[in-house]
């Protein structure tokens, strides 16, 4: 089964972490920007990254995993937006209260109970993306629920914590990072794990979105917030698919995860049909053939000894066929094997790995072939994997291979992965454990006074949902609601109406639909605050100007930055005030009665609402002078 | 979960921190630290994980408890509803000993410990770091360190950086004569970095001729954490006492902020230059004596770059001198204006035998403290001269007034630091009482203190923002 999944048959169950920026004017524990991104830098600091034990006196398995790929860390500094704190060189500050105070506005949101005591937590990252070798973080709510397709959708706590470094590169035993996101204030909202569909994953992604939005307190834009989804099926375990962009783009991750993992758990039957049951069962052994492939007329393998590296043959017994074994529409188990020899064993030129099984396809090296099989001495039902590079890690990815297989003979190893483009994902790492947290003992715990809750809840601005309900009660197309919570239009669209009473719909479409149209057609929408759509509307209520020219002004006003009144004027638009249009009003009937051209009141309505439109064209609403002229007629006696 | 199988009761230490409301609170509910807990407060918010000890300077209302996803928080003692105890698991500290394995081809090194940690390993639930010391748990740490010497420990005592003073520096030379006498290689002291300087200072004077290098060594971030300092300063302080051509009494911490190189600096001329840093520790009028890495710049070659010329090679048939003196009545007075002569009769008064100033410029202080300083002198208090500059010379012939101080009987000590004629001082002042003696003994340098030349780049401070010391930076300073 490769395209169609039934996720309630197979058990599909998905929970999100949602990360989001918040913007605040300093990063969490120094006193550095936060926001001031930069693609040059003024200095360099070289790191490795060593894991500490845990309690038992060993090491965590990610930690240990990170630890064998030996990685030469160096972070790129600009002075502008880091400073000997991120560089893990000078104790942290006192956690930033600003980000407190908006962690504390999203929590009340989501209706969630806030921590009485604050405590900064350390979580191990030894990849380098913080340098300290820990994220600081800190639970600041827990319990909450957001109304979710008509159930309440699990928030199981909120967390503040320091952002990380961007990867600039990744290459070998090298990895390079930059560091002016590192440290900036960070929320992360966990949901249970209660969705069911990668329909219901987007939706998700979307109603935490708009939550975040609303409180008015986060950043927007590229990298401002990032999801991870938490995916597993019925007999399998938790995968982490990281860095989801966009929620659009979780439908295919997650139902490409669940058909991953339902094909694992089918080459899980099979291995232990062929009596791999436990890890141990696993058996490689691992051959230099250097020599044997050196002459080989493939460039890569020609590469890696010139390079001073070696060519391996890894054989695992018993595993002729597997490493075919599809697990999605595009890949197959090998794929598996070569995402953790790339991460962990820094193999990374491609193709990373080959199966024995696949080197038939190479026309004309049976010789090669005929010879490599005799040195690993492979049996039928053997199957085994040419890698290529430095000898050290040749052995790692040997023993990777091993232990990939161990894996599968489980089922489905927790892990993190990295989504790509097309709706994949690779593998990025192995899932950590609680075991890597521990208390941060550079920073001293933050008590949360009733008074400053009560303080925050009261300014808190209007949850999602409830903006939906009322807007969509105006009959507000359910999408367009949508984009002006996700936009920050609904800020505008609550205060203009509040101020100048202009008809919700009129009011949501002009700045949800009508704004996007423009953005389409390069009008810097951005200029179009609070203030310009209330003069706006001011016209529009009183008269001054027919709802059809709502765009053409909005449009002016953003392009020209002339007030609305003076874009009206020059678009042609501006109507009289009532006073004078009526006055022309009365002055037309009076001809019109007087001329006699018409000798049925019905008639007579007709002629002079249609010479009176005609004239006051763009001067006055036509729906009003008509209406005028109709109560007028029937009050003249025939 | 395991059930619990002590009562609580009977259990020591159960409201470990805990005062007041959050006490009462764990009593009523028959929970204590380490009580793996479901504690609901009055939301009908659910905690599960383990109670955690309260530090002693935290408030007496909340209750600590380290949740089973790692996280820690704080609940309001008043708004906790109800609270079960589930198991009960005490954290043992300990480290798993694996015997330190013995290579007859390396150098035997000997690690004293004074109680700064170097290596430890964490306590996942307190954050506590738990120091590894013996051979076997340090192996357990930095197994890398097998590949550089044997490695025998004593831990001599266990005193934060601060609390080091004259008893633990005479109990350090004598053990260092006493490994000396024993033969080994080299002997690296572990030590907080706070008065690192101070000990290698004293050390310079209580134990001159070493045949062995002395390295002292130890950490600006806890080994608790994955960026730490410790394990390659650790490996490159062994890999020193076992294999450096330098035999004198140094400091091995890092060069830059980057796991580069560490320097090799003499126990004379350095001081720790920054709170917090990595490379805080500089040497001060002159250049450090070599750099140590943990890989040789090519396969097979040195791991050290000698920088200073004028050393002290090793000699493992030479016999060191140890000299473990030392006058506690000494003072450093540093001076500023308004600085108030009844500071030095006070000093005076009390018996002080000898005082370090530190003067402003080439060693000056104001003429309203002369008449102080003469009593003090007149008294038979020794009295030295350094500059609070740091770098350069106390040169007090220059201006009348340092001349004015000369003629009270100031012994002004050229570009001696601070801290190191401090140590100087008590350490003469230890031994002698004649002041012609006392004068000659300040004057003469033992091992560099004062050094008759300051080399062309022996002022060197790293600053920040000057295009060539930032293209120097990024050249050699990763
Ligand atoms: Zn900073």
């Amino acid at each position: 089964m490769l395209d169609r999944l039934d996720y309630e048959a197979v058990g599909l169950i998905s929970g999100l972490e949602v990360h989001q920026q918040l913007r605040t004017k300093h990063k969490l524990f120094c006193r550095c920007p936060a926001g001031l991104y930069t693609e040059t830098h003024d200095g360099e600091v070289l790191r490795h990254m060593r894991p500490t034990l845990s309690e038992l006196g060993e090491y965590d398995g990610t930690a240990l995993m990170e630890f064998k790929t030996k990685k030469e860390i160096v972070y790129l500094l600009n002075h502008l937006n880091v400073c000997t704190y991120e560089m893990d060189d000078t104790p942290p500050f006192l956690v930033n209260q600003e980000a407190i105070d908006a962690s504390i506005e999203l929590c009340l949101m989501m209706n969630m109970d806030i921590i009485d005591e604050i405590h900064i937590a350390r979580k191990q990252y030894l990849d380098g993306s913080i340098p300290t070798g820990f994220q600081r973080t800190a639970i600041i709510g827990v319990n909450g629920s957001l109304p979710f397709h008509g159930r309440d959708l699990t928030i199981t706590h909120v967390s503040v914590e320091e952002d990380s470094c961007r990867e600039v590169r990744d290459k070998g035993h090298q990895i390079v990072w930059r560091t002016d996101r590192l440290g900036m204030p960070l929320t992360e909202t966990v949901t249970g794990p209660e969705l069911r569909t990668p329909q219901e994953v987007r939706d998700a992604i979307l109603l935490c979105g708009m939550t975040a939005r609303s409180t008015q307190r986060v950043r927007t834009g590229i990298g401002a917030s990032r999801q991870d989804v938490n995916v597993s099926v019925r007999g399998g375990d938790r995968v982490e698919i990281k860095g989801v962009p966009r929620a659009g783009y979780a439908v295919k991750l997650v139902h490409n995860e669940g058909i991953r993992q339902y094909n694992l758990l089918k080459l899980r039957e099979e291995l232990h049909r062929r009596g791999f049951t436990t890890r141990e069962s696993i058996r490689v052994h691992p051959f230099d053939v250097s020599d044997i492939c050196a002459g080989a007329d493939l460039g890569f393998l020609r590469q890696a000894p010139s390079n001073g590296g070696k060519i391996f043959a890894v054989k695992v017994e018993g595993v002729a066929g597997l490493a075919l074994h599809p697990t999605q529409p595009d890949t197959t188990f090998l794929d598996e094997l070569s995402g953790r020899i790339r991460v962990i064993a820094c193999l990374d030129e491609a193709p990373i790995v080959l199966s024995g099984a696949l080197l038939p396809e190479f026309p004309g090296k049976h010789r090669m072939l005929e010879r490599l099989r005799k040195r690993v001495r492979i049996k039928e039902n053997d199957d085994y994997f040419i890698v290529f590079g430095p000898e050290e890690d040749c052995r790692t990815a040997a023993d990777e291979i091993r232990l990939r297989f161990a894996d599968a003979t489980q089922g489905i190893p927790k892990e993190t992965r990295q989504a790509l483009v097309g709706g994949f994902t690779t593998f990025e790492r192995i899932l950590p454990g609680p075991d890597r947290m521990y208390p941060d003992t550079d920073s001293p715990p933050t008590p949360v006074t009733e008074a400053r809750v009560a303080t925050l809840r009261a300014r808190l601005r209007p949850p999602p949902w409830e903006r939906i309900e009322r807007y969509m009660s105006w009959r507000v197309p359910e999408e367009t609601c949508h984009y002006l919570i996700r936009r920050g239009g609904a800020e505008i669209l609550d205060a203009v109406i509040e101020k100048t009473g202009v008809d919700g719909l009129v009011a949501a479409i002009a700045i949800g639909q009508h704004t996007r149209a423009m953005k389409r057609a390069g009008v810097p929408v951005e200029r179009l605050g609070a203030g310009e759509w209330m003069q706006i509307f001011d016209l529009l209520t009183d008269g001054r100007i027919p709802r059809e020219s709502i765009p053409v002004i909005a449009a002016s006003v953003a392009k020209d930055g002339v007030s609305a009144e003076a874009a009206a004027a020059a678009a042609g638009v501006a109507m009289e005030p009532r006073e004078r249009w009526l006055e022309s009003v009365d002055r037309l009937t009076m001809d019109g009665y007087l001329a006699g051209k018409t000798d049925t009141p019905g008639k007579r309505l007709r002629f002079l609402t249609g010479r009176a439109v005609d004239q006051l064209l763009g001067k006055a609403p036509a729906k009003d002078v008509a209406e005028y002229l109709r109560q007028k007629l029937t009050e003249v006696p025939s | 979960m395991s059930a619990p199988e002590t009562p609580i009761s009977e259990r020591s230490d159960c409201f470990q921190g805990y005062r007041g409301p959050a006490r009462d609170a764990l009593a009523k509910f028959s929970i204590g630290v380490w009580s793996e807990v479901e504690i609901v407060n009055d939301q009908g918010s659910a905690f599960v994980g383990v109670i955690l000890p309260r530090s002693e300077t935290a408030d007496d209302q909340h209750v600590v408890i380290k949740l089973f996803n790692g996280y820690n928080v704080g609940i309001r003692a008043d708004r906790i509803a109800s609270a079960k105890e589930t198991g009960y698991k005490k954290a043992v500290y300990k480290i798993p000993e694996k015997a330190f394995p013995f290579d007859p081809k390396k150098k035997s090194v000997t690690l004293l410990g004074t109680g700064g940690t170097i290596a430890s390993r964490l306590d996942y639930r307190t954050g506590a770091v738990i120091p590894a010391f013996t051979p076997g748990e340090l192996y357990g740490a930095v197994p890398e360190l097998a590949d550089i010497a044997n490695l025998d420990t004593q831990k001599l005592f266990g005193v934060f950086s601060e609390n080091m003073g004259p008893e633990q520096y005479k109990a350090l030379a004598i053990a260092i004569g006493r490994e000396i006498e024993k033969g080994v290689d080299g002997i690296v002291v572990g030590h907080g970095t706070d008065t690192m300087s101070h000990t290698g200072a004293i050390l310079s004077f209580m134990v001159q001729n070493s045949p062995v290098p002395i390295v002292i060594v130890g950490s600006q971030r806890s080994s608790d954490r994955p960026s730490s300092d410790a394990a390659l300063n650790l490996m490159n302080a062994v890999r020193t006492a076992a294999e450096c051509e330098i035999s004198e009494v140094m400091l091995c911490m890092f060069g830059p902020t980057s796991d580069n190189y560490d320097l090799l600096h003499r126990g004379t001329r350095c001081r720790k230059m920054h709170s917090s840093y990595r490379s805080t520790f500089r040497t001060i009028g002159a250049t450090p004596l070599a750099t140590v890495s943990r890989y040789p710049k090519v396969p097979g070659g040195s791991h050290f770059t000698y920088i200073s010329q004028e050393i002290l090679r090793r000699d493992k048939t030479r016999k060191p001198v140890i000299n473990p003196s030392f006058e506690e009545k000494v003072t450093i007075q540093y001076y500023y204006p308004n600085f108030n002569p009844d500071i030095i009769d006070g000093l005076s008064a009390m018996g002080y035998r000898g005082m370090v100033i530190a003067g402003t410029g080439l060693g000056h202080v104001n003429k309203p403290i002369y008449p102080a300083l003469k009593r003090a002198i007149q008294k038979g208090m020794t009295v030295v001269m350094t500059v609070q500059t740091l770098w350069g010379f106390a040169q007090m012939y220059v201006y009348d007034t340092g001349r004015d101080l000369l003629d009270l009987g100031i012994i002004p000590l050229d570009n001696m630091l601070i801290e190191t004629a401090y140590m100087k001082l008590a350490w003469v002042l230890g031994q002698a009482d004649d002041p012609t003696t006392i004068r000659e003994m300040m004057t003469t340098p033992i091992n560099h203190e004062i050094e008759s030349r300051e080399p062309h780049n022996g002022y060197l401070i790293l600053q920040g923002g000057l295009p060539e010391v930032d293209a120097f930076v990024q050249k050699h300073w990763k």
